[in-house]
């Protein structure tokens, strides 16, 4: 509140957000934010929840949870049946700003007190105020984003307001943004960087142009339409649009000035195709998580051009690199026992700073001594200070800047009637950064086809989560204890590729 | 005498000016604004006395304001009349070196 409070009296006639035929100043949306925090705060609602595509309703939701002094949830909207529930029944009681189907079917409800996003966004725009001042205190909840964790249902990553308040304060200066900046924001809701995004713009002074169902094509429309001058994307993103532009020449996007990128490794042939499409953007490289408030390191623009210029290889391959640690934060590579390693040694990456939360709802939280916090990614230094990352040292496969967790589509497999035993396994993909594939041991006498598997997890899950590839095999590769080799699994599927 | 903390928030007792602390040194100090101690913001209120005029050169929204050492690192979030100090050494107001934008 105390960021948005600052642009509303910096640069409140600003434009904040606009998306469809909607747009919000920042004066606007704070006093929206005031407004609806007096509806939320009516009931006994512990959480506003926000289960929607993006559109202004998110900010006005995110800033009145604020004032009103109760943590803001945005949930995944392409949850279905049971996994949405469990979500529901973690955050009830709560106020939820919803689509127009879910707002009629919920509101059956007791415990979610339920709001078309229409309804709500139009609400904001007249009526009383809350007078009461927001909460001060910086130790209270913000923000609680669900992640997907290694085994069994969704936890909640719990972000502070000084956790967020830290992470823009050392990254945006305040009012910095040209009147003419826009900022396109294609990442959903529940997403950190949909969160980041909000934050960053409004405290920057740059206008937002929300984009609530991405496509390559939609984009690239929306850029040219609003003369976009920032955009954020995940690889996958990045690698359609690549693609589209690649097909059609016939797109001005000069005003884009910075082009960011980040919740996935990013594969190096589609970052250079993209810097050779865009010569005049400034790619930066972003790495974070959603337990660090958003950003630890950055690959600036400069260090892209020193990189795709340089004929040696070890310069070369920063632009696989994820760059250097921001301001505040400080980043160790440790071994198995903690242990701080020399540069060009791997181990999992160990962060500290001020927007470090590393706590879960509750959960234990996991920052060790002196407030270093794990990140279960393993990577690397190099000799300059720039880190590489590898992947989750746990199994978690990310698909196009999504986090699925392999036991989840395993336990749905293993129930279908066929299936003796199975592994689910990310493989590197050009266009997803990983895709899921399978191996399954069907049972004695069983008999199923890729295809009827395939579709048996998507009724299931969603289609994200279906296995692009399916294999079959007589057994799995255990060790000695009784666990699966995931390894041995992936080296067996990727063996067949090559 | 205190020692400041990261993301603490600060009040002037004479005049509109609040604070916040982004990076703070070891050392115990005293934190002033229009010439008089500051107040933590989530307690007092203004107590109302009068900006010194020598220490009336205003603070800014937005601007980020360090002592000579560099070792305290102050954000205005309220802009005001009177100017900050650290134990009666005026701060200066920092240069901003942007990041480029991630998000």
């Amino acid at each position: 509140m105390m960021l948005l409070e600052m642009a509303a009296s910096g640069h409140g006639d600003r434009v904040a957000i606009s998306c469809g035929g909607n747009s919000l100043t920042c004066a606007e949306l704070y006093a929206a934010a005031g407004r609806n925090a007096l509806r939320v705060s009516e009931g006994n609602a512990s959480r506003v929840a926000f289960l929607d595509v993006s559109g202004p309703a998110f900010p006005i939701a995110l800033f009145s949870a604020a004032w009103a002094g109760i943590p803001f949830a945005p949930l995944n909207y392409r949850l279905t049946g049971g996994e949405l529930d469990r979500l529901l029944a973690a955050v009830a009681p709560c106020f939820l700003v919803t689509d127009e189907a879910r707002a009629s079917a919920i509101s059956e409800r007791p415990e979610l007190d339920a709001i078309s996003a229409r309804a709500f966004f139009a609400a904001g725009q007249s009526g009383p105020q809350r007078e009461t001042p927001w909460n001060m205190d910086s130790e209270e909840i913000a923000v609680l984003l669900f992640t997907s964790g290694t085994t069994g249902p969704p936890k909640a990553a719990v972000l502070r307001h000084k956790h967020l308040v830290s992470y823009i304060l050392s990254t945006v200066e305040f009012g910095v943004a040209e009147a003419s900046d826009a900022a396109l924001v294609s990442v959903p809701p529940y997403h950190v960087a949909g969160v980041a995004s909000i934050l960053s713009s409004i405290y920057a002074g740059r206008r937002i142009v929300q984009l609530p169902n991405f496509s390559a094509e939609a984009w690239l429309a929306l850029a040219q339409k609003e003369r976009i001058t920032h955009a954020f994307v995940v690889p996958t993103m990045l690698a359609r649009i690549v693609e589209r532009l690649e097909e059609a020449a016939a797109c001005d996007l000069s005003p884009l000035r910075s082009l960011s990128y980040g919740g996935g490794k990013m594969p190096q042939s589609v970052i250079e195709r993209a810097m050779e499409r865009l010569p005049h953007t400034d790619f930066t490289n972003a790495y974070g998580l959603t337990e660090t408030s958003s950003t630890l390191s950055l690959l600036s623009p400069d260090d892209h051009r020193n990189a795709f210029a340089n004929s040696d290889p070890a310069v070369r391959r920063r632009l696989a690199s994820v760059g250097r640690p921001i301001p505040g934060i400080e980043i160790e590579i440790r071994d198995e026992a903690g242990r701080p390693l020399a540069a060009g040694e791997r181990g999992e990456i160990t962060v500290r700073g001020e927007q470090v939360s590393g706590e879960y709802l509750g959960h234990d939280r996991r920052t060790g001594e002196q407030g270093w916090f794990p990140t279960r990614d393993g990577g690397f230094l190099d000799e300059d200070g720039y880190l590489f990352v590898d992947g989750r040292i746990d199994d978690i496969i990310v698909r196009g800047g999504e986090n699925l967790s392999p036991g989840e589509i395993e336990d749905v497999l293993l129930a279908h009637a066929a299936v003796a035993d199975c592994a689910v396994v990310g493989l590197p993909d050009e266009q997803w950064g990983e895709a899921v594939a399978a191996v399954i041991v069907l049972r004695e006498h069983g008999d199923a086809s890729p295809e009827l598997l395939q579709d048996w997890v998507r009724e299931h899950l969603r289609s994200s989560r279906t296995p692009e590839r399916i294999e079959f095999r007589r057994e799995l590769p255990y060790n000695e204890t009784g666990k699966l080799l995931r390894r041995q699994v992936r080296a067996l599927l990727r063996g067949e590729t090559e | 005498m205190a020692k400041l903390e990261a993301g603490q928030r600060w009040r002037s007792s004479v005049c509109e000016t609040e604070v916040i602390v982004i990076t703070a040194g070891d050392a115990e100090i005293t934190l002033t604004c229009g010439g008089a101690p500051m107040i933590d913001a989530a307690e007092g209120v203004a107590t109302g006395g009068a900006v010194s005029t020598d220490a009336a050169q205003g603070t800014q929204l937005g601007k980020r304001y360090v002592d000579a050492a560099g070792s305290a690192e102050l954000l205005c979030t309220k802009p005001g009349e009177g100017s900050l100090a650290i134990d009666g050494a005026p701060l200066q107001l920092k240069g901003a070196k942007p990041l480029p934008s991630s998000d």
